[in-house]
């Protein structure tokens, strides 16, 4: 069966010739998947992040811009290899809660 | 990376965190908060550096469809240079100082009788190294699903009509190979230098969307 993310040949409107200077959260995204899948690292395979992106749900695929899509696959990689646990992403993300509401970051 | 000499300014040592300068006013996304929360993590478990996060978004901002334009201007110009792109694009890459990476690239040529249009109908996949990073439309669902079946009407979007006796390939891109259109080098060019070819080739006409033109 075709997957969400499968779309060629599908039917779809015209295309809309946007584009926009990336920022820099999303070039920083991208620098993560570049270092974290070097040799030396070895940390994700693109393939292991195409994969981690086709698992995104097909409601939330579509909703999600771009490098959204990557970090949640890059972060859905390290747990699955252990490169992070759930517990550490979990106190860092309180932990930058708390710094941006302090005005610290 | 090629040859990039890194100079630190700085004259402190950096084992303090610096503040991330806000992307945006208002509060940050769930996502620009992950981003921030997996590149600290995967500091302070010393996998990477701030320092390695920073050189590789510069080495990034500075590739560019340039570089794809004067591989192009010196294949149109030199043809024992256009016979090692056809045939060995990473070495071709190299002896301009880009370095293509984990991929396989392949070139393919635009003639009076083929021509040749780039998709990755999967995701996004782009031939990064040698054009930067791709525009939004590349990564949109209606390129991404019209460009394989219907490509003559999409590149009419775009405004290049293909005449019916030129025959249309259309690659399909993955994560490890992707494509580089060589387009047509446009009749009154005769004479020109590289640089000056280079500059009628963009980014769109090594997609496969446009064709070079005189200016």
């Amino acid at each position: 069966m075709r997957q969400h993310h499968d779309m060629g040949g599908e039917k779809a409107g015209p295309v809309e010739k946007t584009e926009h200077d990336y920022a820099p959260w999303e070039k920083r995204v991208d620098a993560l998947m570049v270092l974290l899948s070097d040799r030396e690292r070895s940390l994700i395979k693109v393939d292991e992040l195409r994969r981690n992106i086709e698992a995104i749900g097909p409601d939330a695929y579509h909703k999600m811009t771009y490098y959204e899509r990557w970090i949640t696959s890059i972060t859905s990689t390290l747990l699955q290899r252990g490169a992070l646990t759930s517990d550490e992403l979990a106190r860092k993300l309180a932990d930058i809660e708390r710094r941006e509401t302090a005005g610290l970051l | 990376m090629s040859g990039h000499t890194h100079h630190d300014h700085h004259d402190h040592d950096h084992d303090h965190p610096h503040p991330t300068q806000p992307d945006v006013d208002g509060p940050l996304t769930y996502h620009q908060r992950l981003e921030i929360a997996v590149r600290e993590l995967m500091i302070e478990k010393g996998v990477l550096t701030a320092d390695e996060v920073r050189r590789t978004v510069e080495a990034m901002d500075a590739r560019s469809p340039a570089g794809g334009a004067r591989v192009v201007a010196r294949a149109w110009t030199d043809p024992a240079y256009k016979q090692t792109l056809m045939t060995d694009p990473s070495r071709a890459l190299n002896q301009v100082g880009v370095e293509v990476g984990l991929y396989k690239l392949v070139v393919v040529e635009n003639t009076d009788a083929v021509h040749n249009l780039v998709v990755c109908t999967l995701c996004s996949c782009y031939p990064r190294a040698i054009l930067g990073l791709p525009p939004d439309w590349y990564k949109s669902r209606a390129y991404r699903s019209r460009a394989v079946r219907e490509p003559r009407t999409v590149m009419a979007e775009f405004g290049l009509e293909i005449p019916d006796d030129v025959a249309v390939r259309v690659h399909d891109s993955t994560a490890d190979m992707r494509y580089l259109v060589l387009p047509k080098r446009p009749k009154g060019t005769e004479g020109w230098s590289e640089t000056r070819l280079a500059g009628i080739v963009t980014r769109d006409t090594m997609i496969g969307v446009a064709e070079a033109r005189l200016p």
